[in-house]
């Protein structure tokens, strides 16, 4: 008897996802960094899709945070970074002169590993963003926070302790408010830099689930050390190694059936 | 496409989970193999004996499966496996399940063998079965060897013989209903030797299995289901990447 033929298509668009198909938010191209003589990223050529959530993973040096951090020019800080190639943000040089930093950073927000609220009131650390916009009517005020709460899964929690210092809440809680501060102003991208490592495992599902909902509305770019974390939550991962990138693609596919050897050591736990 | 093999992890207990549970599943392949080659002796020979303790000793495959699903288990909880070593523990869960039912088909072999020893001294007639069963013993050999070598090429090739087994299967078939036709006494007795080649057919579906799930664990490619030039096509896609 012969077997029931299925069709090409099917067989060959296993992964729901294809790079290809996607819109770009941000666009690395030959992009590289050096910190004085030290080149820390070299040749980096990517796509990071819109609304869509992707990792980046690999072992410590790699390059994966200073990436994350060209995306919002934090590096712009640090006075030995030079920069090589471009990175573009729908299309257009965010190092460019022309661009704004401040507002750039506005469009993209960041979150970082260790929660760091403001030592304010839970309701100003996520107007301070607004406030500084120049929004200062209580009622636009009131209707935004709450939204960004909500956002950030939060609400529920904080509703009646607005007016408590925010230093007072738990690590995961101070995570998800740092989120609803990031997310209040209505950037486009949101940066989390390892943002559950420092939280216990049900914050952390807390965090992850609140990731998922954000990409409906976000471009979300995650570095993490957990793999687990990265394959649960990320629709594109990004494998990154002594400053290069070695493999990126659909989530399904890199931790199945990773193309490169490096990156199936890394994932497996294996010698490099 | 990138397939590791099982050391080399920075965890060395990793890797012994992993050797042990693979010996393991090759010792459950052998022991199955042992059980097909005595069934299809007992049934040959008309050995009542043998084929008694065929039909009465899958307990222990049985008991290998059990024990090897909760090694798996156990690994997936404690590593979260990935890449090549996830596809590795999905491949033995198929194929424990694949050997434990080829485990059941010798068992039924074995009970139809009794039978037909007791009511067939001189069991010429079996020389057709015996054609099948040997081409199935060799089929089931092959893909044991293929799984512990990891070895596409001839996982692929033993897939394929299948199809010799079905025309070998279909044209017994045939002989049996011609057999019952001429002599309805026989009917009894042709039944129970169909069925056994039915086993048998199954046996090597069941072969077949597993080595599309070698395929999968070495080249990440799910070939169930699939005809086989478009499976060459995509293979050969794979390895040039």
């Amino acid at each position: 008897m012969a077997a029931p033929q299925i069709s090409q298509d099917v067989l060959l668009n296993r992964a729901s996802l294809d790079l290809e198909k996607e819109q770009a938010c941000f666009e690395c191209r030959d992009f590289g960094l050096y910190y004085g003589n030290n080149q820390a990223l070299r040749g980096i050529d990517m796509v990071i899709p819109e609304k869509r959530v992707t990792a980046f993973i690999g072992p410590s040096g790699c390059g994966k945070s200073t990436l994350l951090r060209c995306m919002n020019r934090m590096n712009d800080l640090i006075d030995i970074v030079r920069l090589e190639g471009e990175m573009l943000l729908h299309g257009k040089d965010i190092n460019s002169k022309l661009v704004n930093v401040t507002e750039l950073r506005r469009q993209v927000g960041m979150v970082f590993q260790k929660p760091n609220p403001f030592p304010k009131t839970v309701y100003e650390n996520v107007a301070y963003g607004l406030r500084l916009q120049g929004v200062n009517k209580k009622r636009v005020l009131d209707e935004r926070v709450e939204w960004a709460l909500k956002g950030a899964a939060l609400w529920d929690e904080v509703k009646n302790r607005l007016q408590d210092n925010a230093l007072g809440l738990s690590g995961g809680q101070q995570q998800r408010l740092v989120i609803a501060r990031a997310i209040a102003i209505e950037p486009e991208v949101i940066l989390l830099d390892e943002p559950a490592s420092a939280l216990d495992p049900i914050s952390t599902l807390k965090i992850e689930e609140l990731i998922i909902q954000l990409k409906q509305n976000y471009t979300v770019v995650i570095v993490t050390h957990n793999m687990q974390q990265a394959a649960r939550v990320s629709d594109y991962t990004a494998f990154l190694y002594l400053g290069e990138l070695i493999e990126f693609g659909a989530t399904d596919q890199l931790f199945t059936n990773p193309v490169q050897k490096q990156t199936e050591d890394y994932i497996t736990g294996r010698y490099g | 496409m990138v397939y590791q093999d099982i050391g080399q992890h920075i965890s060395h207990q990793y890797d012994e989970d992993l050797e042990s549970l693979r010996s393991k599943v090759l010792n459950m392949g052998g022991l199955v193999e042992k059980q097909v080659q005595n069934a299809l002796l007992a049934l040959t020979r008309a050995d009542s004996s043998l084929a008694e303790d065929v039909a009465t000793s899958d307990y222990r495959i049985n008991s290998m499966e059990v024990a090897i699903d909760e090694e798996c288990t156990q690994v997936i909880a404690r590593r979260q496996p990935a890449a090549s070593d996830l596809r590795l523990l999905v491949t033995i869960y198929k194929t424990i399940t694949d050997l434990e039912r080829i485990g059941d088909e010798a068992e039924k072999i074995g009970r139809h063998a009794v039978k037909l020893a007791a009511i067939e001294r001189t069991p010429t007639y079996f020389s057709e079965i015996k054609h099948l069963g040997e081409q199935v013993c060799k089929m089931l050999h092959e893909c044991l060897d293929a799984l512990a070598r990891m070895d596409i090429d001839s996982a692929f090739a033993i897939a394929q013989g299948d199809r010799a087994i079905n025309d070998e299967y279909d044209a017994l078939t045939r002989q049996l209903i011609t057999y019952m036709m001429e002599d309805p006494r026989s009917i009894k007795r042709s039944l129970r030797v169909m069925w056994c080649a039915r086993s048998l057919e199954r046996i090597g579906d069941h072969a077949k299995n597993i080595c599309e799930a070698v395929i999968y664990t070495v080249a990440g490619q799910d070939i169930r289901h699939t005809s086989f030039d478009q499976v060459k096509a995509e293979l050969s896609d794979s390895n040039n990447e």
